[in-house]
């Protein structure tokens, strides 16, 4: 606020200030039109549903719309937490989560540096062949993982009757799942990992194994003791990135891939699933948003710690 | 000459044909699966090489096929407008970010990046599309996705342009331009390569995108490809019982019709063009992971 000066109106101030607002918008104003379209956008498909969050702790009505119907304080949140649903969710959304990363930082890790051993040719043919998986979509996946886990006709129980071993069905074994889930997301995802670290050993500065050439290093020296040390920063800050974004299941791999089998749920379910299957199958509003919710108070969590983690060590990779 | 056998590089090479074959067969069983006669997959299940090749599955859908023709269409609109409407205002306000003199940045940035730390979930955004913007069955409910606006994809932008020299926007200040200009006429053909790279992200998302549609499209005629795909998967006689398939074939023995093949078949001819044209833009891709890495 304008300071009031002796000898001036008590709105002489405000109007200064007002005024200097107005000129300091005349100038920006260009920029702030350019700006306008995605400012709009995000607080029409952002921030505007943040005020239906209420409908957690609302019991919803179709008829009463938002606004109209009855709060009913924390029961929306009662059942997914006194069951052992929210502790299964979670449990499920974080190991598989941190499955996922490591599975993938180390599998890419390992296969970069050992492209980097071959011509560049050859290298370049077995990463187009890695990266096939990835530009598909989850459902299409499925396709594929359906032809090899399928009861009657799948090919793993075409395998299985010809050993004369009793043929399984997949999608009724929830055990199984953790390792069918990890092995299908490192075949759609390694390509792109790889990617990653290949093109980080590109940009390694050359010079390090130049010297190391010249003092004699064996090829196995100057992978362990040169590339590896030397990637490890990219290493670390996607560890990091990945930790902010455990609270987020996958929900297209685990959607899809297990069927959305019901027998499976203990072994599969994760917190987006949950909440899809509250609102779509039980038509629960009010639960699939305080599920929602939940996630995304847990997920804002890990989002600051990873981006505190990152500040801490590698200040130039932090948001903010 | 003779060379000494680098047997380290051997082991290597193999250990790669073993992992690419592992990539590979998966695909390869798919497109068996959509060669093989119906009947020796109900008494052989799926095999990798079978028996004798049948072209039944294609026959039909070849006979029929505005179905995956009207879904190609669907997913093409809304890839393109979609990919389109999504560059332009990231372009814009990754412009205006990157703008350190423009007095509202601060905020603008702070508005901007929330976003990416707290989200309403599923249920909120659900409520919008549906309820109160009536966007059930309409090709926006698959265009106007939370994503259209990505934080990363402004940041990774608005870090290229800041690496561009500011003396180039300020002598067409002088010479008089307007930022609508500057921006349409200087910004954007600069940061060709940074758009696109991410038109390839951006496009990928619109093209593989299941979730709006499974969400907000219950009419069959708006079916994008991914839509076909998860009712063909959640119901094994979709084909059969959809008006539009069904229209185009004359059945001589509905009970002939090969059910399991023809969903491989129209999965295959789903995925596969993407699996072919993209893989050519990969050195974009990397252009891109490189692009988000660099921050000045």
């Amino acid at each position: 606020m304008a300071k009031h000066r002796p000898g001036t109106g008590r709105w002489a101030g405000v109007g200064r200030f007002a005024k200097k607002r107005w000129t300091v918008f005349q100038k920006n104003k260009e920029l702030f039109a350019l700006s306008l379209p995605a400012v709009t956008y995000l607080i029409v498909f952002a921030y505007i549903p943040l005020f239906g969050l209420v409908l957690a702790f609302k019991n919803f009505r179709f008829d009463l719309g938002i606004f109209g119907s009855k709060w009913v304080g924390f029961d929306n949140f009662k059942f997914f937490f006194v069951s052992d649903q929210a502790f299964l969710t979670t449990r499920n959304t974080l190991m598989y989560g941190a499955g996922y990363l490591l599975g993938a930082l180390a599998f890419a890790l390992v296969f970069a540096i050992m492209l980097n051993e071959v011509a560049r040719r050859a290298a370049k043919t077995y990463q187009t062949a890695m990266l096939l998986p990835f530009f598909l979509s989850w459902v299409l996946v499925s396709y594929v993982t359906d032809a090899f886990l399928n009861h009657h006709e799948g090919y793993l129980n075409g395998v299985l009757r010809l050993l004369a071993v009793e043929p399984v069905d997949w999608y009724l074994v929830p055990a199984v799942w953790p390792f069918i889930l990890n092995a299908v997301y490192l075949w759609k995802t390694i390509g792109f990992h790889v990617l990653i670290f290949y093109s980080g050993i590109m940009g390694i500065e050359s010079e390090y194994q130049e010297a190391a050439r010249i003092d004699g290093a064996s090829r196995w020296q100057m992978a362990s003791r040169i590339t590896f040390p030397l990637l490890m920063p990219l290493a670390a800050v996607l560890l990091i990135i990945g930790v902010g974004g455990l609270f987020r299941g996958n929900f297209g791999l685990h959607y899809f891939i297990p069927n959305d089998s019901p027998f499976l749920y203990s072994t599969t379910d994760v917190i987006d699933t949950y909440a899809y299957h509250a609102l779509r199958k039980l038509g629960e509003i009010g639960m699939a948003t305080a599920v929602g919710l939940y996630q995304s108070v847990g997920g804002l969590f890990f989002v600051l710690f990873a981006n505190y983690a990152v500040r801490k060590f590698s200040a130039d990779h932090s948001l903010w | 000459m003779h060379r000494k056998l680098d047997y380290p590089k051997m082991l290597i090479h193999l250990f790669f044909i073993a992992v690419t074959l592992g990539m590979l067969i998966p695909f390869v069983l798919v497109i068996m699966i959509s060669m093989t006669d119906e009947a020796s997959i109900a008494k052989y299940g799926y095999r990798l090489w079978p028996d004798s090749f049948d072209f039944t599955a294609y026959r039909y859908v070849v006979q029929s096929p505005a179905l995956l023709f009207r879904a190609y269409g669907v997913t093409i609109l809304v890839t393109v407008v979609g990919t389109l409407l999504s560059l332009l205002t990231t372009a814009m306000i990754a412009y205006v970010l990157s703008r350190r003199d423009y007095a509202y940045n601060r905020q603008t940035t702070f508005l901007i990046f929330f976003t990416l730390l707290f989200s309403g979930g599923l249920v909120p955004y659900y409520m919008l599309m549906a309820q109160t913007l009536h966007l059930k069955d309409t090709v926006w409910a698959m265009i106007l996705l939370p994503t259209l606006v990505h934080p990363l994809h402004v940041l990774i932008l608005r870090t290229f342009l800041r690496t561009l020299p500011m003396e180039i926007i300020e002598s067409a200040k002088m010479d008089g331009a307007r930022e609508y200009r500057i921006f349409f006429n200087l910004i954007v053909p600069l940061s060709a390569p940074a758009l696109v790279t991410l038109t390839l992200l951006v496009s990928i998302v619109y093209w593989n995108e299941w979730l709006n549609a499974v969400l907000f499209i219950e009419n069959d005629r708006l079916f994008p490809l991914q839509l076909l795909l998860v009712r063909m998967m959640a119901n094994s006689h979709f084909l059969q019982t959809s008006t539009v398939f069904i229209s185009g074939i004359s059945f001589d023995n509905a009970a002939s019709f090969p059910v399991l093949s023809a969903r491989m078949t129209i999965a295959l001819l789903a995925g596969g063009p993407m699996m072919v044209i993209f893989p050519f833009f990969q050195k974009y891709f990397v252009k891109g992971l490189t692009l988000g890495s660099i921050k000045s």
